[in-house]
């Protein structure tokens, strides 16, 4: 069996390390070995979204990303959305549309939204719509958590 | 996933050695969605040789002389949001933002587009309609491949034991010049080609005719296709709808397509002209434009 790896990465701003397997996700790692079990395993192929993480910036499906590929990196996890002080915009108006049913798609929908967010405060219905193709839900339907995304960010504008 | 080693190496003649040494046994990591995809599949892997680390795979360059050179490593996310990028090369563009989802594209590289040689692949007709050039490196140094002869058959291509490709470079664009990609899909997003085609063109000072053009489609043969014939059929001739008919035609009665759960060979050979011709005009268009 490959050696396990020693591996040094920020995760939710914090310096984290953790002994992982090359073939080890970095989904598999935040759930099993981190007990971050916030990111949800949907499809494992990149189809879902539901693994939905921020990579150095970047919104990436974290199942397909192998955790030893993360050291030195930083990583946003849905756990890191929320602060001591309460909900991120973006949770509390998936909470006011009702834009969740089962949740299992939520945290996705989420981090992806607040990479959307963080980079272009105020997109377009057709932007955020493009933007979070790579996200699915099979049960609420996309029209509750699209208007969601716009309100959070017309708040967050104003805020 | 089966168990594998993950190599990390920093320069390019240590990557060699290890895929050298490994042959078929060894494979590239750069961006991840395939070959995780297919490692998760079961597909056994010696050793991974994870290419980020080396500086020449993440570098990005372009310069309106010398053109446009991405690195192995560069996600098509990186590349497009360069704006002077995305203005010069809007055909690549075009496929670049269409390949998979935002979370795809945060981390697929048009080289392992390239190297994955799928035949439906997206960014490998727009690679070769624009002219770009793959730089290898092996254990005999360095070569470069037109983009239009790399692919060999499905998943098939001209790289040889211990051959990976460093970069993809890319001619400045001439003045007067267009290009444009699409897909047919059935539906608006996130699906893998039925057919695609894409389109450069150069123009004259008037942009009444064509000075010269480069036509490639996708998902219509074992590999993607130049239709160097359409290009010779085109230069120097008055942009109509007829000549630019007659161009797409000559990619119909190129394709030789398979059917499958994605389309048949009737429907794709009718998509190559439809798909060719909507390119052309794209590129036209653009070129009008710019």
């Amino acid at each position: 069996m490959a050696r396990k790896t020693h591996v040094t990465t920020t995760i939710n701003g914090e310096e984290t390390q953790f002994l992982c397997e090359p073939r080890n996700t970095l989904l598999e790692v935040l759930r099993d070995d981190l007990d971050l079990t916030g990111s949800k395993e949907g499809c494992g192929n990149g189809n879902c979204g539901a693994c939905s993480v921020i990579l150095n910036g970047r919104v990436v499906d974290s199942c397909l990303v192998l955790a030893v590929e993360t050291e030195g990196a930083d990583v946003q996890t849905i756990e890191g959305v929320a602060t001591p002080e309460g909900l991120h915009p973006l949770q509390q108006k998936f909470l006011e549309h009702a834009a969740l049913q089962c949740g299992i798609c939520t945290p996705g929908f989420i981090v992806a939204a607040k990479a959307l967010l963080d980079r272009e405060p105020n997109p377009s219905e057709e932007r955020i719509r493009l933007w979070l193709a790579g996200n699915l839900c099979r049960c609420t339907g996309y029209d509750k958590i699209i208007r969601a995304v716009m309100d959070a960010a017309e708040t967050m504008e104003t805020a | 996933m089966y168990d594998f080693e993950y190599a990390t190496p920093t320069t390019v003649d240590e990557a060699v050695s290890i895929l050298a040494e490994n042959g078929e046994d060894a494979r590239i990591l750069a961006g991840g969605t395939d070959i995780i995809a297919q490692l998760k599949e079961n597909r056994r892997v010696k050793v991974l040789v994870d290419v980020k680390k080396i500086q020449e795979t993440t570098a990005l360059s372009y310069h309106s002389a010398a053109g446009l050179s991405v690195g192995a490593a560069v996600p098509c996310c990186e590349a497009y949001e360069t704006e002077e990028i995305a203005a010069a090369y809007p055909g690549l563009t075009d496929a670049m933002t269409l390949i998979g989802s935002i979370q795809i594209q945060s981390r697929a590289t048009i080289t392992g587009n390239l190297c994955n040689s799928s035949p439906a692949a997206d960014s490998i007709p727009a690679m070769i309609a624009l002219g770009a050039v793959a730089k290898i490196v092996g254990p005999n140094g360095e070569r470069e491949v037109a983009v239009d002869s790399f692919c060999t058959g499905p998943g098939q291509n001209v790289l040889e034991n211990g051959e990976f490709v460093l970069s993809v470079h890319f001619p400045a664009p001439a003045a007067n010049s267009g290009g444009f990609f699409l897909r047919f899909i059935p539906r608006n997003e996130m699906d893998i080609a039925v057919a695609n085609a894409a389109a450069y063109v150069v123009l004259n000072d008037a942009k009444t005719h064509f000075e010269s053009a480069r036509l490639a489609v996708g998902a219509v043969a074992p590999t993607p296709l130049l239709i160097e014939e359409a290009g010779s059929l085109l230069a120097g001739k008055e942009i109509d709808d007829d000549i630019i008919q007659q161009a797409a035609d000559l990619a119909k009665g190129q394709a030789n397509p398979i059917t499958d759960m994605r389309g048949t060979v009737e429907q794709r050979i009718h998509l190559a002209g439809v798909l060719s011709k909507r390119a052309i005009n794209g590129a036209v268009q653009r070129a009008k434009e710019s």
